[in-house]
């Protein structure tokens, strides 16, 4: 792969719930390193489209390309039939994700919820894993926590975890989906400061849904506003939040800002 | 006067039939709970007819009628079974087909979202299963599996049918040799009751040694 081909080349995918069309040929690329921000109302598909790249959801037409691969087919003699399981869990290999509810395993230690993967996708011996976890986990101040359980945690704390756990497992795209909307307020900050540094460390790509625009203007390098599974306007954060051009994304931001969120 | 202590000698031997019918059966039990269970949520379509034909077949019908078939029908097809293992076949698979339904809806009670960090960390089916999914299931089967592990006891009384020495049978004995049904049958009942007991207690606080430091997984 040369450094110019994109990443992640989706190609005019469509997904639906029922008879609710989520997305409708929707195309778009990201070159590797990218630091990606997806903003725009409830129900716009930017969620989806994070769910989608990390198989959760399955689209229903259209082709998506990982790293010069195919993610949801598999090429036989130049041929492209539906990827089965073993090509799937080939390509999360690449992909890793930070969920808005944490999900971590309750009935694991913040030790054990990161090295697990890593022991048992990747057949990591347990001192190497555990080695790791530490250096992740001193990356998200989450070191002297290493033995407790998450019922100790608090929401930053676990999120935080979370993502040394998605971290662990060395993917070269990671979907962050609305990381701090669970989030007290006053534990908001320490979630961002984490992913602000990663962000600046570390040259893997990265995609953020979020509500917190403050946030996505230093996070990323590009801002995508959708609207009813489109991308309605992309661009650079100063031109997307100063002086946004289309206008379903100038009212979304002055709702936004009305709601009392900052810019 | 009657000689109680040998009566008594003799219920208690029956009662260690009874335990032992107890411990086999409910390990049966619990093995056909774990197969026919998980295989209700197979993605095979084989895998779950052949779970759900066994769940239905077994809980739909008598117990006594099962007893009876393993015992005294299965010689005309060449299985001659010993009166204790004719009745720990019986019982655990009757039981274990209503543990079965506890193991999947245990299994089914266990958020998407764990599921969904399995996905996201590319654990295959099975090591998601063992190693996140089951864990954290086995806390919510719990409490039934007393129940049924309760009910299984109380069951074991039916062997009696095919003469194995349990309690309900040296009871029996002892009636008919004394005349007398008040004492053996208060003896039996307070032993079933105390053996029952036992079983809350263990299950109860396996329980609460598993809780130890979790939470999210029961509500």
């Amino acid at each position: 792969m040369s450094a110019s081909a994109p990443i992640i080349k989706i190609d005019s995918i469509s997904k639906s719930f029922g008879s609710f069309k989520v997305l409708d040929g929707l195309s778009m690329q990201v070159m590797p390193g990218e630091k990606l921000a997806l903003i725009g109302p409830s129900g716009s598909g930017k969620t989806t489209i994070l769910r989608i790249l990390m198989t959760l959801e399955r689209i229903d037409g259209g082709h998506i390309q990982i790293d010069g691969e195919q993610l949801y087919h598999m090429e036989r003699n130049g041929q492209l039939l539906p990827a089965d399981e073993r090509h799937l869990t080939r390509m999360r290999q690449k992909i890793g994700m930070v969920f808005q509810l944490f999900n971590l395993f309750p009935h694991k230690c913040v030790m054990d919820n990161v090295t697990l993967a890593p022991m048992l996708t990747k057949g990591t011996p347990r001192a190497a894993a555990e080695k790791r976890a530490m250096e992740l986990l001193e990356m998200v101040g989450m070191a002297d926590k290493a033995k407790n359980m998450p019922a100790q945690l608090s929401g930053g704390q676990k999120q935080r975890v979370a993502i040394a756990r998605a971290l662990a497992l060395s993917p070269k795209i990671m979907l962050f989906d609305e990381v701090t909307s669970a989030l007290d307020p006053e534990l908001v900050e320490e979630v961002m400061n984490v992913m602000r540094k990663l962000a600046a460390e570390t040259d893997m790509t990265m995609l953020l849904v979020t509500h917190e625009m403050g946030f996505a203007h230093d996070f990323a390098d590009r801002v995508l506003f959708f609207d009813r599974g489109r991308i309605v306007e992309e661009g650079k954060p100063d031109e997307i939040f100063r002086n946004p051009k289309q206008e379903r994304t100038q009212g979304f931001l002055k709702k936004i800002i009305a709601a009392g969120h900052r810019v | 006067m009657t000689q109680w202590s040998g009566y008594f000698g003799l219920i208690l031997q029956g009662a260690l039939v009874t335990i032992e019918l107890t411990l086999m059966g409910s390990v049966l039990a619990l093995i056909m709970a774990f197969l026919a269970g998980m295989g209700r949520v197979s993605r095979f379509f084989a895998l779950r007819w052949l779970a759900t034909a066994y769940i239905e077949f077994f809980r739909g019908t008598s117990i006594f009628v099962q007893l009876f078939w393993a015992y005294f029908v299965l010689p005309f097809i060449g299985i001659s079974l010993t009166p204790l293992q004719a009745g720990v076949l019986a019982l655990g698979l009757n039981v274990g087909a209503y543990a079965a339904e506890v193991v999947r809806g245990a299994i089914q009670s266990i958020g998407r979202e764990q599921y969904e960090a399995c996905t996201a960390l590319n654990l295959g089916r099975w090591q998601g299963m063992r190693h996140i999914i089951l864990p954290q299931a086995l806390l919510v089967m719990l409490p039934t599996f007393g129940n049924n592990a309760i009910e299984l006891l109380k069951a074991t009384a039916v062997v009696s049918l095919i003469s194995l020495t349990d309690l309900t049978f040296q009871a029996q004995v002892v009636r008919a040799q004394t005349g007398n049904t008040l004492v053996p049958f208060t003896t039996i009942l307070i032993i079933y009751f105390i053996l029952a007991l036992l079983i809350s207690w263990g299950v109860r606080s396996l329980e609460r040694r598993m809780a130890r430091g979790l939470d999210g997984v029961r509500a």
